[in-house]
């Protein structure tokens, strides 16, 4: 295995950077969409419920590879040319919101709802209760399940290998496939998603520990 | 304390991957001629997603080609006539390490004999000389290698030296890999890339499946492909090239080459036999 790491250092790092990259980018995403979701899943109003549910039933019950495949190859076949990279960061942005969605809406279903009618009864108006009273609290419970959803956010983006991504796993796939070295390149391969997963799992913990319990 | 363990535990984990990786697998050892003699059965890794060579059927659920025909034939030939011939499908990228892991006993998937194949891998004599092209949609600027220049890109498929080949002949071309040759097409197909490379029999039959697909440039490369088997199988690898000796003898070659390739236009028989 320290024989593939040392030769092939810069293709992993190289790996390494567009899987980190492509992470980042889904997962702020999937956050901010996951969010928006969630908000029209609780919504008063029938219709905008009618959509939220819609959007995270269709999605979350495709494999997250048809999703990406779908983007690779039905997009630039009918709309824009997007490559490997852009269209596997953008299914799997997609795919987690939905995820993203349900956790956070169970986190806005557990704060009671005396928080919001007395948010109300003060005098904020709905959106005004919902961003200072409601959404604190709920993030802070569902800190433990948003984790899982980053962790497993950042192993989902292997599927860009199957996108030609240029991500860990593709030059894993690459690397297996010209050394002919297949165990010991997924052994490094691993090694290597533990190097962004390990600390993001500790992150989570931290914050779990500073926020939840306080 | 429990922390501390908490911590240690992953570092332990990559201390045992570490030693695990040093210990390779000796699964493959014993005389796979003999297993084969023994159980009246060949386990063959071909390929299920190229036209010509191995192609699932939908209808049938099974795999038909060039390679499949002549895998039954050999497999008769070694082992008699009540002898059976299982396919197991493989990719480029899975090819390798299934035979290595013991899972096939040879690998007839369209696979060039190279040098760097032949350090870990024994081949048989070469069955189709094949060379690598270039196929393009219909009316594309791209007429031969020469034309892929910085900017244009390239697709090709995970684990096959037609990838390596590119590289060197276009060096400034960018070069998307692919899981398995129907990914590669319908990349293609949605405008992914300006041109797939691999061994013409290949792209022959993508364009006999869709005419507006065309292989340009002729072949700028030799792709002698062979069967595969694991290191030191040698007396399997002497069976082999007496069964397909005895098979170009006979007859039985040409009557597969012509069954398979016979109607293609531009396709010469002489040079890939």
């Amino acid at each position: 295995m320290i024989t593939i790491i040392t030769e092939h250092w810069g293709e992993l790092l190289s790996g390494l950077g567009y899987t980190l990259g492509s992470s980042v980018i889904a997962l702020i995403g999937s956050l901010v969409i996951g969010t928006v979701f969630a908000l029209m899943e609780i919504s008063t109003y029938k219709w905008v419920r009618g959509i939220g549910r819609t959007y995270v039933e269709i999605i979350r019950n495709i494999p997250l590879l048809v999703i990406t495949m779908g983007f690779y190859v039905i997009v630039p076949t009918f709309f824009v040319k997007i490559d490997g990279f852009t269209a596997g960061t953008i299914g799997l942005m997609i795919y987690t919101s939905a995820f993203i969605a349900e956790t956070i809406r169970a986190g806005i279903e557990a704060v009671s709802t005396g928080q919001m009618e007395g948010a109300r009864s003060v005098g904020l108006t709905y959106s005004q209760a919902m961003i200072h009273i409601i959404l604190p609290q709920a993030v802070k419970m569902v800190i433990p399940p948003l984790g899982n959803q980053f962790i497993n956010l950042v192993k989902n983006s292997s599927v860009l290998a199957f996108v030609a991504g240029f991500d860990l796993m593709y030059q894993g796939k690459i690397i297996a496939s010209t050394t002919f070295n297949t165990f010991d390149t997924y052994l490094a391969v691993g090694v290597f998603y533990l190097i962004i997963t390990m600390p993001l799992s500790y992150l989570m913990r931290y914050l779990e520990k500073k926020w939840v319990t306080a | 304390m429990k922390r501390r363990l908490r911590l240690l535990l992953p570092i332990l984990l990559l201390g045992l991957a570490v030693i695990l990786s040093s210990c390779g697998a000796n699964v493959a050892k014993q005389d796979a001629l003999q297993n084969a003699k023994a159980d009246k059965t060949i386990v063959w890794g071909v390929k299920a997603d190229t036209r010509l060579f191995g192609l699932m059927d939908i209808k049938t659920g099974k795999i038909k080609g060039f390679e499949i025909d002549l895998a039954d034939a050999l497999t008769k030939q070694i082992l008699g006539k009540d002898a059976t011939a299982t396919m197991v499908q493989v990719t480029s990228d899975t090819r390798v390490p299934l035979l290595k892991a013991g899972n096939i006993d040879a690998v007839i998937a369209t696979m060039t004999i190279t040098p760097d194949r032949k350090k870990v891998l024994d081949f048989t004599n070469s069955y189709f000389n094949a060379g690598q092209s270039l196929l393009v949609k219909k009316g594309s600027a791209i007429k031969s290698v020469k034309d892929l220049k910085q900017g244009t890109k390239v697709i090709g498929v995970q684990g096959s030296n037609s990838v390596d080949n590119i590289k060197k002949v276009a060096p400034d071309a960018t070069v998307l890999q692919l899981s398995d040759y129907a990914q590669a097409f319908t990349a293609l197909k949605s405008g992914q890339g300006d041109a797939l490379t691999t061994d013409n029999g290949i792209l022959y039959g993508m364009s006999q499946q869709d005419p507006n697909y065309v292989v340009v440039g002729g072949s700028f490369t030799q792709e002698p492909y062979g069967i595969a088997v694991n290191k030191g199988q040698t007396n399997f690898v002497k069976a082999l090239n007496k069964a397909l000796a005895e098979l170009r003898a006979n007859g039985d070659y040409k009557k597969l080459v012509d069954k398979w390739f016979g109607d293609i236009p531009g396709f010469d028989a002489k040079e890939v036999s």
